[in-house]
């Protein structure tokens, strides 16, 4: 199948073009559902729709506080699955203006008798929010770890934007704290299927 | 190795070979055709026996039959199985034996390839069904195996399943490469792209999208492949990855994949109503740029399947009305089949009243659909039963009729008897009303609020339930019925004549029936 032959060339179309053509397309596609992944993160993070704020904030000017208004932030804290550690928002909800800095903190307890490594994970809700809540430290910035029985204060320091859509009065900071400390074995294959419903 | 008994070995000169090896090493695309439509009928029982145990449990509430463990890998297989062992093969199977006649050509492009394609689906499906009998058991998180119930919760199969449908994946993809090559290169010589056959194009554009999504599939079950054996944490929260990207993943493959099952089917049925209303396909040009457009639309309509995971308004419009504008191109169709039928000299045989029951019961189909397209409603409908009913209109008579109207069409062509048109009716009245009754309460027990995939209910939806229950058991008897019936039609009965449908046009009735091993070694002229 040569395509310089004057056969090939009286009939442009040859199989192997047809199937180099589709093999192609396929190779594309292939390519473009792990593509996904990024452009899903990029997007995210440009609209904020998941809810995952950004990382770490660097304020520009020191904005002033807009003491006209008055938002709500409240947070939640919980563990990921299998993650033994006693974690709680030590302020559960606050007033803020916006534009102000604040500062709250987490705390986090390590009761198994074993050094561990935790993650948090932060969503905000609505997500419509999302861009417009910064931080500027964070501990979730960083893994963390903790030594068997210790506990710490973890501090968060935020900003609300200006910006804020007016609508908004309440924003809600989950944090999901996940066990790192067995990355390896991402997935217990040997776990029994657990059901809620074993009642026969 | 010689069981089979071959009839037609002495009639040609260059007949089948003897024996299982004439299957096993066949690149002739009858052939395989024929083995493609037995796989995936001997797939459409076994979904269909998984359907029976999940309408068996849901007979009365309580848990009775079987646990909810294994109903969960029931509700999973079996529509693993219907989607990708029953209702795919069987269209590429219609594929193989009527492309090539349509077009007049002798054979598939890519006959080796051909081969290959076909013997990889029984290994894929071997392997699919052998986790049943794994430790941990099948599959258990649904069709749409979404993460992380199918990455950090699945069972130890799951990896097998992943290779299943990795096999699969290629096979359609090797299928779709094989029919584009075909639709391309080996058309009679005159028949240009809009003198092809409906069932032609759709199936080109079917193949489209099939090397458009597949890909996809097979990616996203790599995914999870990583995530669950090397670590890696692209729907694993705690790592950074999002389990709601899955979602996203899956159904850009998943909504494309549904046209691809029912596209298809709108190509035979465009043949066959014409064929039993004595008048040409009303508005041809039209069908086959509705056809484009729907295919074109399935692309931007997915996260109509994910309205409730927390998409904002403005995307929530966009697939909304997306996908309510997919009823235009759809709508169409229905019109100018519906114009077809109108003043022509009807006549209802089996295949005609399975094209009929099609286009009405598809229809409905279409309605529920738009109904989930209305995103502040779908919050009401999502994961009921309301969908269960949708998706099972559109593919039980929908994908699944245009297949039996198909088979009665073309079986005096495949096997030069006509089949038995009392039995062939009684299997369409029984399937009609059977599916009805199946499919039918269960709008109402969606709309009431029973969410999908569960093994037990509350009380108040113990009579639709049963309801369905008995229109389950009678259309899934009924399909013995076809069985014998094709099994009949294979082994005698009258004489097919060359074109046995007075109406029915297109080259692969100028060919005797049966159609010989071999045909058009020369191509035909088409004016």
């Amino acid at each position: 199948m040569d395509e310089r032959t004057p056969e090939a060339e009286a009939r442009p179309r040859t199989n192997a073009r047809v199937v180099s053509w589709c093999l192609a397309g396929v190779v594309g596609m292939f390519a473009f559902g792990f593509a996904l992944v990024p452009l899903y993160d990029v997007f995210c993070e440009i609209t904020g729709i998941n809810g995952k704020t950004g990382g770490r904030y660097e304020a520009v000017a020191a904005a002033e506080a807009d003491v006209t208004r008055t938002v709500q932030v409240q947070f939640l804290a919980q563990n990921g699955p299998g993650m033994p550690w006693t974690f709680r928002p030590v302020t559960r909800s606050i007033d803020v203006h916006p534009g102000e800095l604040v500062t709250v903190a987490f705390f986090a307890q390590n009761p198994t008798g074993a050094a561990m490594v935790g993650q948090a994970v932060p969503s905000l809700s609505p997500s419509e929010g999302t861009l417009y809540f910064h931080k500027t430290e964070c501990f979730c910035f960083n893994q963390q770890p903790l030594a068997a029985g210790e506990s710490t204060e973890m501090p968060l320091v935020f900003i609300v934007d200006r910006d804020l859509p007016e609508h908004i009065t309440k924003l809600t900071l989950s944090y999901t704290l996940y066990d790192q400390s067995k990355t390896a074995t991402v997935s217990d294959m040997d776990r029994p299927i657990t059901t809620t419903n074993e009642n026969g | 190795m010689s069981a089979v008994a071959d009839t037609h070995a002495q009639d040609h000169h260059h007949g089948p070979a003897k024996g299982f090896s004439r299957w096993l090493l066949t690149t002739n695309h009858k052939d395989i055709g024929t083995m493609y439509l037995i796989f995936s009928f001997a797939m459409f029982l076994l979904g269909g026996t998984m359907a029976m145990v999940i309408r068996a449990e849901l007979f009365q509430p309580g848990l009775q039959i079987v646990q909810p463990e294994f109903f969960n890998q029931m509700t999973t297989m079996h529509g693993l199985i219907m989607v990708f062992g029953a209702v795919m093969p069987a269209f590429v199977g219609l594929a193989n034996w009527m492309l090539p006649l349509m077009i007049g050509a002798p054979d598939m492009a890519l006959p080796r390839m051909n081969n290959w394609s076909f013997w990889l689906l029984p290994c894929a499906f071997l392997i699919l069904v052998s986790t049943l009998f794994m430790e941990g058991g099948a599959p258990n998180f649904g069709w749409t195996f979404y993460a992380p119930l199918s990455t950090t919760y699945g069972p130890p199969s799951t990896t097998f399943f992943i290779f299943a449908v990795h096999i699969m994946g290629i096979s359609s993809i090797m299928g779709a490469i094989n029919v584009i090559a075909t639709i391309l290169n080996l058309r009679a010589p005159g028949m240009t792209l809009m003198k092809m056959p409906l069932f032609v194009w759709t199936w080109l554009i079917t193949a489209f999208l099939l090397i458009a999504v597949m890909p996809v599939l097979a990616g996203v079950v790599t995914m999870m492949l990583m995530d669950i054996n090397f670590g890696t944490s692209f729907f694993d929260a705690s790592g950074g990855g999002d389990p709601v990207l899955f979602q996203h993943v899956f159904w850009f493959f998943g909504h494309p994949e549904v046209y691809i099952m029912i596209l298809p089917a709108f190509g035979a049925v465009s043949h066959i109503i014409p064929a039993f209303s004595r008048k040409p396909l009303f508005g041809y040009a039209s069908m086959v740029y509705a056809v484009g457009a729907i295919a074109l639309l399935s692309f931007v309509v997915w996260a109509h399947h994910m309205f409730t995971v927390g998409i904002p308004i403005a995307g929530q419009l966009f697939f909304m009305y997306a996908t309510m504008l997919i009823a235009v191109p759809t709508g169409v169709k229905v019109f100018n089949w519906v114009a077809t039928m109108f003043r022509g000299a009807l006549s209802f045989e089996a295949p005609m009243l399975f094209a009929v029951a099609f286009v009405i019961l598809f229809t409905i189909g279409g309605f529920s659909g738009l109904m989930l397209a209305i995103a502040p409603a779908d919050f009401q409908y999502h994961d009921t039963y309301f969908v269960v009913a949708h998706f099972h209109y559109v593919l039980v008579p929908g994908a699944i009729f245009g297949i039996f109207a198909s088979a009665y069409f073309w079986l005096p062509k495949w096997t030069g008897h006509m089949y038995d048109e009392t039995l062939a009716q009684t299997h369409f009245w029984l399937s009609f009303i059977g599916m009805n009754l199946a499919f039918f309460p269960m709008h109402f027990l969606g709309l009431a609020g029973m969410p999908r995939r569960i093994p037990d209910y509350a009380l108040q939806f113990a009579d639709f339930n049963m309801v369905s229950s008995v229109g389950a058991f009678m259309f899934g008897a009924t399909q013995l019925l076809f069985l014998f019936i094709v099994v009949k039609c294979v082994r005698g009965g009258k004489a097919a004549a060359a074109q046995p449908w007075d109406g029915a046009e297109g080259l692969e009735w100028t060919v005797p029936s049966p159609a010989p091993y071999h045909t058009f070694a020369t191509p035909p002229e088409v004016k």
